[in-house]
């Protein structure tokens, strides 16, 4: 049953993935988006991670992606125009996409320490989840949300000094 | 056959919920035209059945009768797709809400409640959150200036009351140590009506925070500029017509529903009686099953009054007043009941 559902969604993320390389017009791609993330999202279930999959699907699907097509329709982005490529890019690109990938495989399957996550009936439940998060991995957890504080604080910062620099020209 | 079974209980609990769902949606159309009615001093439908209660099958029947129009200049497969992204979201997320006693089950399978998530509370929300695209893509498919104004006012909007909604939220579950929903309802059961989140839990303003968080998520009225009818026409569903216009309609209300439910489970102690034990439990199991049912039906009731009540009563926000409200009053009244509930637990 599992692997029934993780076959179904693993390949409705890559469908998703490809598809949202592929379609010319932005809101298309912005949808394909979406079903990359709530497919991702069914696999963190999978994987037991009730938390995590919700938190996936509301911050994600439900508030980026909602900005990412507002965005979208308030500019009203037309198609794109589909250029062919350098050809440098084409032949030096696909081998080194390979390579990477391979690289990336090889380095993944020898790091064992790492830990196990397997599909299964057990769920890991939020208790468990905030229990490791606010004890053994506090401290990368604040880091993180200083960061986003940060930015927060550059973009504040950044829309402040568009405004005040057009005040400056205009009082010139 | 266990499997068997499951699947058997869970189609039968689905099609039975959706069908009191959407029966519900078609007489809260009838309460509100009858209470806006009265508010406005005449009478509301009056003419079809007994005190106009068929008034919603004839309301039904004419838009699967009118003529469906798609316009030529709309992008077609989001087009068609909107309208179902709305109602599906809508109706979806009522499948994790405890109607009744759980303890009543038949051969290990709950009667009132289709599942029972860990994390109920935030599938609703997740789920909810998805209902926006609904919005956004009929605005952007339809080709219209007004259509888009709408749904890019509803984008904004509901991303902004999102957050003050899902803090406000935040003390309820604070208070329960649990995100599942049949938990909560049943921390609030003890004294009845004193120890309900809103009373007992001192969640009082959460819940008005809710309540107008949740006023302005399901668009209406003081909040309804996303279909603003004097500036837009219609706003995100001008270019829909027949059975495509009435599932936003029926969306709208299922919406309404849900929010009814959910202040129901959080604040208002769910299907416990209000008379905590006062009344004897019933030894009868039809009337200790039908009890629950009773007020859970009456405190949705009452929050779906207030809604109609609401909508006669005051006008709608100007765009301006409505983002300042969320994002300058709402938002830090709603981190303020999180940190002071917090500092209650903790020194209680």
């Amino acid at each position: 049953m599992h692997l029934i559902l993780f076959l179904l969604f693993a390949g409705l993320c890559l469908a998703g993935a490809i598809n949202l390389l592929l379609q010319s017009h932005p809101i298309n791609s912005a949808l394909s988006l979406i079903v990359v993330m709530t497919s991702l999202a069914v696999l963190y279930l999978l994987l037991g991670a009730e938390f995590l999959a919700a938190a996936q699907v509301i911050v994600y699907a439900g508030a980026v992606m909602v900005l990412f097509t507002f965005v979208i329709m308030l500019l009203n982005a037309g198609r794109e125009e589909r250029t062919l490529g350098s050809r440098a890019a084409r032949t030096v690109g696909f081998p080194a996409v390979v390579v990477i990938l391979a690289i990336l495989a090889t380095v993944i399957l020898h790091i064992q320490g790492l830990g196990a996550a397997t599909m299964q009936d057990g769920i890991t439940s939020t208790e468990d989840l905030s229990t490791i998060l606010f004890t053994k991995l506090l401290l990368p957890f604040e880091v993180t949300s200083v960061l986003i504080l940060i930015a927060i604080l550059g973009a504040v910062a950044l829309a402040r000094r568009g405004d005040g620099d057009t005040e400056r020209l205009a009082g010139k | 056959m266990n499997l068997l079974y499951f699947f058997i209980w869970s189609l039968l609990k689905v099609i039975v919920v959706t069908v009191v769902m959407l029966l519900g949606v078609a007489y809260t159309v009838l309460l509100e035209r009858k209470l806006v009615g009265r508010i406005q001093n005449r009478w509301g439908p009056s003419r079809v059945g007994p005190f106009g209660l068929l008034q919603p099958l004839v309301d039904g029947a004419k838009s699967f009768l009118k003529e469906d129009i798609i316009p030529t200049a709309v992008y077609k497969p989001l087009y068609l797709l909107a309208p179902m992204i709305a109602l599906g979201c809508a109706l979806i997320s009522i499948a994790v809400v405890p109607f009744g006693d759980p303890g009543i089950a038949v051969s290990g399978f709950r009667l009132f409640q289709i599942s029972d998530v860990n994390i109920g509370l935030l599938v609703i929300l997740g789920i909810t959150s998805i209902g926006v695209y609904g919005v956004a893509l009929a605005g952007w498919s339809s080709n219209n200036k007004y259509s888009l104004l709408g749904s890019l006012r509803s984008s904004a909007q509901l991303v902004s009351y999102e957050l003050a909604l899902g803090l406000s939220l935040v003390g309820v579950v604070l208070r329960a140590g649990s995100l599942n929903l049949r938990v909560i309802v049943e921390s609030q059961a003890s004294k009845g009506l004193l120890t309900w989140n809103i009373f007992g839990g001192l969640q009082i303003f959460a819940f008005f925070i809710y309540l107008m968080a949740a006023y302005a998520e399901t668009n209406r009225s003081p909040f309804d500029l996303p279909e603003a009818e004097s500036e837009l026409t219609a706003g995100y569903h001008t270019e829909y017509s027949s059975m495509k216009f009435a599932m936003f309609f029926m969306a709208e209300y299922a919406n309404m529903i849900t929010v009814g439910c959910v202040a129901t489970m959080l604040f208002l102690g769910g299907w416990t009686s209000p008379l905590g034990n006062i009344l004897p439990t019933p030894q009868n199991i039809v009337l200790r099953s039908l009890l629950p049912i009773f007020w859970f039906v009456l405190k949705v009731f009452s929050f779906l009054f207030l809604y109609v009540w609401v909508r006669g009563t005051l006008p709608r926000f100007r765009y301006d007043q409505l983002m300042n409200f969320g994002w300058r009053y709402l938002l830090p009244l709603a981190i303020l009941n999180i940190v002071g509930t917090s500092l209650w637990l903790a020194y209680k």
